[in-house]
């Protein structure tokens, strides 16, 4: 089959889906790659750096008339006019965002698969753009932000006078959190992070850089990897948090996006005002709303009291031979996926949750939203990392959780059934009775922590004590009665063999377990 | 000696059965929990032995009564001579791979003792017109009646139960489950019937309703063992433990005897929470277990599944491995105990921790066909057991573990069990071999385990088969080091 890689359309995109190196890769999966004529020129790969790869060069129409099309951005009207229906095209499509491209894809008879809706779990990493995109988003924020600001980012003593070390507040711990914390660490700032996610904090303080937190009791535990919006409690000690760190740094990179909505208001116009004046913002959500309050997409705000506010929205794309060969990359651990038998053909698996969970539409069906994912970014709920992928497309069983006052109703149903029961009892039974269910709960609590390693010394044990049925056989064998006396005798011999043989053969196990 | 003595006695065995239970719980504690337990026998015994006694020279008996009972009495010396001896020979000669059938046979006796004392205590009541009289007048008859009935039921079912148990353990049966038609329902049908009796019996004690429901109890006790596979019998043994001292325990209501009941339920309880501890560790329901035939409802093998090629590795090429290995984890499971390979397993052991090679074992809690068996062989062949660990203990270090030996264990590691849904064993939990670098797989051939599922880890690049009798593959590893 042909994959197609066109030339992207969108203002400022200087990417392209991909570079004569994953080009290569996608030849050795079976395919013919067809890249539009001059589609790499922003990322500085040539026509020629194309075709010595093996591709062949067409023109727009026949590329987007492809079997499979690859993008960064998602299509245009036009665009999507251009597709053969039964093609698939794969691109970032924000599906939660744009009903209407999603109808549209659907309504053209396409499969679309969104690079950004790739599940996230352990095996889905290597084709999760949106992870190498924030990485690289990540360590341009910084460098954007050295650029605008005044001053060193590191701490010196010269002979011109001490300067002390700029401090850089990060917000939003994922992937271009991280990478904002090293890239402004290894330029010598002091840096600090938050994030709405408590277990991130041994990320951060891996990374060199101190973690901060609202002053509230609990944080919730994210399960299924991304932030969620926070409970009121939470925002309020949040905003004094904010308020503080912002009064204090020089610089602050806010990454805070929920996927799906608008980005959270974490900055006020308050906040900003208190900043010192030549104190730089990057907001890396200004393209979804923005983090702070007075950012401008793709603008660079200076305000009253001079501090700048950066909103560039295309921090990826400022590296776009980097981004490109990462995206490429990602794009080509794609097609591995879907092609197993290496022959150019791409089977959609959709009972494989990383297929489905990026399929947005196929023959005509919106299959967007996917069924969700629960994967464990925590460690600590981690039961099974590995079987959290399986797990998911298992029907899910829920743990039974039995209601405390069901549970209050049963016990009071079967005492009060006892009770009616025992009226019609004699009275001799009750004390044995009584007798009989205190031992059973001895019983049951006795072994509770019983050591794996003894369950077999344990059973024979237990078998040697439940000879104590000869107890009843001994008491039977002196009746006149020869038939009963015989077969006490049978009894006795029987339970006899039980109780010396099943004592014996414990304490021969129990002496051949020993310490090192 | 006057009865209340003897009751005390009886309070103090119970309290010491107790202990024994409780001390068998650690191994720091376990031999006192056995001696604990002798004693509490030993008191038990001599506390009856005596009530006997009185019973035989109590007043007022007449001369031919005084000497059947001394009669009786040198037969009660006789018999427990007889099963002394026979018992004790048994547990000397058995082998420590052959414990699961001693075991699931001993029981068996349990099961056929309750049965009989049920009986006599049936013919001891209504063979004596006085006695009957006596028991009628007081109102005890009908729950005598009840008690008898169940105490031979539970008793019968252990006995033939445990019969099957022993008979498939020890390859005198196929251990393939029995599917007859309508199964659950026959059990359904057997257990209705029973209660049936039950109700005739206690208004009727005629004694061919006892025989009709023995007989009854008898098929339903095989079948029931009959319809579980092989390799489910850990929790089947363990579940036939509970039940012969549920048998014990009822036998203990009809004699009237507070000694019987509270060891019967100590044995009972403990033991079904032993099962309940098994059931979770495979993953099965408690209840489809104690109902019989589990195990073998839904198990559709997925066999048509292409996994790849398997990779061979020669016992020389093991051996270079594990000498550059730093630390190894032993899997064992029941082909270990069928190839009697665990002296040469605990050799191997030595060899490699001389060398300073961390080596430890990892046991699956249904490794074997008796819970606990891996733990008992490898004690035999004196591996000491601090490096002898559970599955929750060594689960998190196979990522830094060089090189596992999977010796005779299949199912228990399969990790179609997390991967593959719908796995007839989806959900079990397994050892994760398969996240240690490499893994060395001994197995006799590539067929599969007894749960019938093919094993994804045979396949995975990072695992190799060495084929061959397990002991002797061990033995040329050991020449090769």
């Amino acid at each position: 089959m042909r994959i197609g890689v066109p030339a992207e359309t969108h203002p400022g995109e200087t990417r392209v889906s991909a570079t004569p190196a994953t080009v290569a890769k996608l030849l050795g999966l079976g395919y013919d790659v067809l890249v539009e004529s001059g589609a790499g020129r922003a990322a500085n790969h040539s026509d020629a750096a194309f075709e010595a790869a093996g591709a062949s060069i067409g023109a727009r129409a026949q590329v987007w008339a492809s079997d499979i099309v690859f993008g960064i951005n998602s299509p245009t009207t036009e665009e999507i006019a251009m597709l053969r229906p039964g093609a698939i095209v794969i691109c970032l499509l924000a599906p939660a965002l744009k009903p209407d491209l999603v109808a549209a894809l659907t309504e053209r008879g396409v499969t679309a698969m969104a690079m950004d809706a790739v599940p996230r779990i352990s095996r889905a990493q290597a084709l999760d753009v949106l992870s190498s995109m924030a990485n690289i988003a990540g360590y341009r924020a910084v460098l954007e932000a050295a650029h605008e600001f005044g001053s060193f980012f590191t701490g010196q003593v010269t002979a011109a006078g001490k300067v002390p070390p700029a401090k850089v507040f990060i917000s939003g711990a994922g992937v271009a959190g991280l990478a904002a914390i090293g890239t402004a660490g290894s330029l010598g700032a002091m840096v600090r992070a938050t994030d709405v996610r408590p277990e991130v904090a041994e990320q951060v303080e891996s990374m060199g850089a101190e973690f901060v937190k609202p002053n509230v009791a609990s944080q919730e535990v994210s399960s299924d990897g991304y932030a969620k919006e926070v409970g009121a409690d939470y925002a309020a000690a949040a905003a004094l948090m904010y308020a503080e760190q912002c009064a204090q740094v020089d610089i602050v990179v806010t990454t805070a996006l929920i996927p799906g909505r608008p980005a959270p208001r974490l900055i006020t116009k308050e906040m900003v005002a208190a900043m010192k004046p030549g104190s730089v913002i990057v907001d890396m959500a200004a393209g979804s709303g923005g983090n702070v309050e007075g950012s401008v997409a793709d603008q660079l705000v200076v305000t009253d009291n001079g501090v700048k506010i950066i909103g560039y929205t295309d921090l990826a794309g400022r590296l776009p031979a980097q981004a490109s060969q990462l995206f490429g990359t990602n794009l080509v651990n794609l097609m591995t996926l879907l092609t197993p038998g290496k022959d150019g053909q791409p089977v959609l698996h959709f009972d494989d949750v990383i297929v489905r969970g990026m399929t947005v539409c196929k023959d005509g069906t919106t299959m967007w939203p996917p069924p969700p994912v629960q994967v464990s970014a925590a460690p600590a709920a981690a039961g099974a990392g590995a079987a959290a992928a399986a797990a998911a497309a298992v029907a899910a069983k829920p743990e039974k959780v039995v209601n405390p006052n069901r549970k209050f109703w049963v016990i009071g149903i079967v005492a009060a059934a006892f009770l009616l029961l025992s009226t019609i009892l004699p009275g001799a039974f009750l004390p044995h009775f009584t007798v009989f269910v205190l031992a059973v709960v001895i019983g049951y609590y006795v072994i509770g922590n019983v050591h794996h390693a003894l369950h077999t010394p344990l059973m024979s044990v237990t078998n040697a004590i439940s000879g104590i049925i000869v107890v009843g056989a001994l008491l039977q064998v002196p009746s006149d009665n020869p038939a009963i006396k015989w077969v006490a005798f049978v009894a006795i011999l029987l339970a006899s063999i039980n109780v010396f043989g099943g004592f014996t053969v414990t304490q021969r196990m129990l002496n051949m377990f020993r310490k090192a | 000696m006057s009865t209340s003595l003897v009751y005390a006695a009886y309070i103090v065995a119970a309290i010491l059965f107790i202990l024994a239970l409780a001390g068998l719980s650690r191994h720091e504690s376990a031999k006192h929990g056995n001696l604990f337990g002798i004693a509490g026998m030993a008191i038990a015994l001599v506390a009856t032995i005596i009530l006997a006694i009185n019973g035989v020279y109590r007043s007022g008996l007449d001369e031919a009564a005084k000497k059947a009972g001394e009669w009786g009495l040198g037969l009660l010396v006789l018999a427990m001579v007889i099963g002394a001896a026979i018992g004790i020979w048994r547990a000397r000669v058995v082998e420590m791979t052959g414990m699961p059938e001693l075991i699931a046979m001993m029981h068996s006796f349990v099961g056929l003792a309750a049965v009989l004392v049920g009986y006599n205590s049936y013919l001891e009541v209504h063979g004596n017109p006085v006695y009957e009289d006596l028991m009628h007048r007081a109102g005890l008859t009908g729950i005598h009646n009840g008690e008898v009935f169940l105490g031979v039921f539970i008793g019968a079912v252990t006995f033939t139960g445990s019969i099957v148990a022993f008979l498939k353990l020890s390859a005198r049966m196929s251990s393939k489950p029995l599917m007859l038609p309508a199964r659950h329902w026959l059990n359904l049908l057997a257990v209705v019937v029973s209660f049936g009796l039950l109700i005739a019996f206690i208004l009727s004690p005629q004694l061919w309703i006892l025989a009709a429901m023995t007989a009854i109890a008898l098929a339903f006790g095989w079948h029931l063992v009959a319809s579980i596979g092989g390799g489910d019998m850990p929790v089947v043994v363990s579940m036939l433990n509970s039940y012969s001292g549920w048998a014990a325990a009822a036998s203990g209501f009809m004699l009237n005897n507070d000694l019987l009941i509270v060891t019967g339920a100590l044995v009972g309880s403990s033991g079904a929470y032993l099962s309940y501890i098994m059931c979770r560790a495979m993953n099965r329901s408690f209840v489809s277990v104690i109902a019989g035939g589990f195990g073998s409802d839904g198990a559709v093998t997925s066999g048509d599944t292409d996994y790849g090629e398997h990779r061979e590795i020669s016992a020389v090429e093991t051996a270079e491995l594990l000498t550059d290995a730093s630390s190894v984890i032993i899997t064992p499971g029941y082909g270990m105990a069928t190839a009697q390979a665990q002296h040469a397993v605990a050799d191997l052991t030595r060899k490699l921790r001389d060398k300073g090679v961390e080596v430890r074992f990892g046991i699956h809690p249904v490794a074997g066909r008796l819970p606990g068996h891996m733990n008992v062989l490898l004690a035999e062949a004196k591996v000491p057991y601090d490096i002898v660990l559970e599955m929750d203990e060594i689960n998190e270090d196979f990522p830094s573990t060089d090189v596992v030996l999977v010796i005779g264990a299949n199912d228990t590691v399969n990790p179609a069990a997390i991967d593959e849904p719908g796995s007839p064993i989806a959900g079990m939990p397994v050892l994760h071999v398969w996240e240690a670098k490499s893994v060395v797989v001994f197995k006799r051939s590539m067929n599969a385990g007894y749960a019938g599922v093919q094993n994804p880890l045979f396949f995975k690049e990072n695992s190799a088969m060495l084929f061959g009798d397990a002991r002797d593959r061990v033995e040329d590893i050991i020449k090769a080091l």
